[in-house]
């Protein structure tokens, strides 16, 4: 199935805007082979990349941990999240080519830098421990980013995400799991959890919800512009259902009785219940804060791609040795031992 | 194959029979040099839980499809056709739609 | 097909083994069949942790993003091996260590697998090597162990046997596509072969403890099933246009703890966060 053959249907172009837009507004799903606007294709290839770069770059500060893991049971689970987490980037690629894009391209543009993972794991797994806060932190903010993509507008996402989705939840619970071990551990194992969440909030608040876009979320009227605008297109395509301060906050108010129950503290002294609005209060992510987290430019970061291209370019010849034995013993199967 | 670029391996698309008595269903694609290797990667991307009774992975440009220019000569005839539903007709109990059938 | 959980211990044609020499293998004295079996298990668990660790080291560095799930998911059911058979062997040897004890407070010396599933890494080729080499073995001796009389062994044996036939699967396809892709790939893979294949022999060795299970018909030895492992590997090995090598030495000492200097590291990785944290829960 070519994916990308929009129709060139006999209808003008603003007869199927009209009827795609009619589609969207009333929450159908927008499906492959329908005509669709270039900007609502351009988004949603540029969001589902960027969404498959980073599982398989957040392979990495876990996968790390893979060979020292402290008991055989831990080291099953990680084994088991971080083959999730490759899973996840091959439904998202698969999805991405639905739009007439070719994986190897994706994979390109990220190993030249054309095309990001999220800036979340340009930060380093330095102990065991940030593995537990990874998993409880960031995948909880995917979780919570992620649950309403499971009824985004393009069908392949959606799909996609809804299978993400069912198995995010064991990677949170593992994650929390983990760091509840430590936390009742030696006091050694405690300040190992407490330094990793100091690590891991700023990135898991400020960057898997994406920068402020909204006055309410800490930006400035000016500021809160240009976020504002992305957000709402993406929400007229039904490509994202809430703003990324809306989902900031209810991370934070999911964090943190979690956090007390854990005997941890969160890295930030503005957090409070606010009576009045029924939330917990924060330190706002304004695009300072949000640039101070991004992280980008740094070791890591760089080593992050580094990494996965020395992966990609040792293997090669691997690739193409199966790509030869493909061309020459073309669909014969051969017997299954 | 339109992906004949060096080392770019075909997409197939997978169909999954999760439990028994169900059909096999449509769950994504893999990307695959060959139907072996599919097969492979096929059950290690989409059988990780549950208990599945089998899979199927196809070439994915080997599913024909009706075009999108063409969804109206294919389909359009199936809207206007009521006497094909049962509601179109009296219900056979005296009590009428709302006892027809019902527990 | 399969083999001979009933077979007689044939005798080792080969050079015996250097076990018994040194290291935690001797069966205690007078320990009894269970000593015995203790032995035995902890070295087809040690054989599966150190592989399992082996194949962790490859992952976010395979050649592809499929790669990467198909190689944690056999290093995920060699890590869930390794678990059942250190397990029963902590408890069958009356010391009480727990799976992680075993896996994280032994010296180096006190490991006893065979020392293929220690080797480095190297490239794509010798992983796919070794995983051919050891899935084929692993297979059958599974498969001998599931008709053993301990219920819980042979419960054990018949799923590893299921897992590991799908590792083999992995491996056969990958020497096929590697042996009859490139140039290249057919070179390595060559080079590959001739790096494991001295290590093979030592999977299946037998010693006084593996002769005293078999003979007891409380667990197979691996020896008899050699030569149906020959035959098979020899099988795919030509079925991808290669010979399977012919090395004039075997290299052993891994049963008896004496190990590669590279392995070292290796459990010093393993234990690393285990040991840095005494008395620590996980």
């Amino acid at each position: 199935m070519s994916a990308g053959d929009a129709a060139v249907a006999p209808a003008g172009q603003e007869e199927l805007l009209a009827r795609f837009d009619a589609l969207v507004a009333g929450g159908g799903t927008v499906e492959p082979r329908d005509w669709m606007p270039d900007g609502y294709r351009r988004m949603l290839i540029r969001q589902i990349a960027q969404h498959a770069h980073s599982e398989i770059i957040g392979m990495q500060p876990e996968g790390a941990w893979l060979t020292r893991a402290p008991s055989l049971h831990r080291k099953s689970v990680l084994i088991a999240k971080v083959q999730d987490e490759a899973g996840h980037g091959l439904y998202l690629y698969s999805a991405a080519e639905t739009l007439g894009v070719d994986r190897a391209d994706l994979l390109d543009a990220l190993h030249r830098g054309q095309q990001r993972a999220s800036a979340t794991f340009n930060h380093p797994a330095l102990t065991w421990a940030d593995t537990g806060a990874v998993a409880w932190l960031t995948d909880g903010a995917a979780v919570i980013n992620q649950a309403p993509l499971c009824r985004t507008s393009y069908g392949p996402y959606a799909r996609a995400m809804r299978r993400v989705c069912q198995e995010e939840a064991f990677h949170v619970r593992q994650g929390y799991d983990l760091m509840r071990a430590l936390c009742e551990g030696t006091p050694e194992q405690r300040a190992m959890a407490q330094d990793a969440v100091d690590r891991w909030w700023l990135p898991a608040v400020a960057l898997m919800f994406g920068p402020p876009d909204t006055e309410a979320g800490g930006a400035g009227a000016r500021t809160a512009a240009p976020g504002a605008a992305v957000s709402r297109r993406a929400r007229a395509w039904g490509i994202k259902r809430h703003t990324n301060d809306e989902l900031r906050q209810r991370f934070v108010d999911q964090c943190v009785p979690q956090a007390e129950r854990l005997g941890l503290t969160l890295p930030d002294p503005a957090i409070r219940w606010n009576e009045e609005r029924g939330h917990y209060d924060f330190t706002p992510v304004d695009w300072d804060v949000y640039r101070k987290a991004l992280g980008d430019d740094t070791h890591w970061a760089r080593q992050r791609i580094a990494h996965r291209r020395a992966a990609h370019e040792d293997g090669a010849w691997v690739r193409e040795a199966a790509a030869a034995y493909a061309a020459r013993e073309d669909t014969v199967p051969e017997e299954a031992a | 194959m339109n992906r004949t670029r060096e080392g770019a391996p075909a997409s197939w698309e997978v169909f999954l029979r999760a439990r028994r008595g169900l059909a096999h269903q449509h769950v994504g694609s893999v990307r695959a040099a060959d139907p072996d290797a599919a097969l492979a990667l096929a059950r290690d991307l989409y059988t990780r839980r549950g208990d599945p009774l089998s899979l199927w992975v196809v070439r994915s440009d080997a599913v024909h499809a009706a075009s999108p220019d063409e969804h109206d000569p294919y389909f359009a005839g199936a809207r206007h056709k009521p006497y094909r539903y049962p509601e179109h007709f009296p219900p056979l109990t005296e009590k009428g739609p709302e006892g027809d059938d019902h527990e | 097909m399969t083999t001979t959980s009933d077979a007689p211990a044939e005798p080792a044609t080969r050079r015996p083994a250097a076990a018994a020499a040194a290291g935690g293998t001797a069966p205690a004295p007078g320990g009894g069949t269970d000593a015995d079996l203790a032995v035995h298990l902890v070295r087809l668990g040690d054989d599966a942790l150190v592989l399992g660790q082996r194949l962790c080291q490859w992952i976010t560095r395979a050649p592809t993003v499929e790669e990467d799930l198909a190689l944690s998911n056999i290093a995920l059911d060699l890590i869930g091996h390794a678990r059942t058979l250190l397990t029963r062997g902590g408890r069958l040897d009356g010391s009480g260590r727990t799976e992680d004890d075993l896996a994280f407070t032994r010296s180096e010396r006190e490991f006893t697998n065979a020392l293929l599933t220690e080797l480095p890494g190297g490239d794509f080729a010798v992983t796919v090597a070794r995983q051919l080499a050891y899935t084929h073995y692993a297979v059958l001796y599974y498969e001998a162990l599931a008709g053993c009389a301990d219920a819980e062994l042979a419960a054990f044996g018949a799923r590893a046997a299921k897992e590991v036939a799908f590792h083999r699967l992995h491996a056969d396809r990958w020497t096929l596509r590697l042996g009859r892709g490139t140039p290249e790939s057919a070179r390595r893979m060559r080079r590959g072969l001739e790096r494991v294949w001295p290590y093979t022999g030592e999977l299946f060795d037998e010693d006084d403890v593996v002769r005293r299970l078999a003979a007891s018909g409380t667990a197979p030895s691996p020896a008899p099933l050699r030569p149906v492992w020959e035959r098979r590997v020899a099988e795919v090995v030509a079925r991808a246009g290669l010979a399977v090598p012919a090395p004039s030495w075997q290299a052993r000492g891994g049963r008896a703890g004496l190990h590669t200097e590279e392995f070292g590291p290796l459990i010093a990785e393993l234990q690393s966060v285990h040991r840095q944290f005494p008395g620590g829960t996980w």
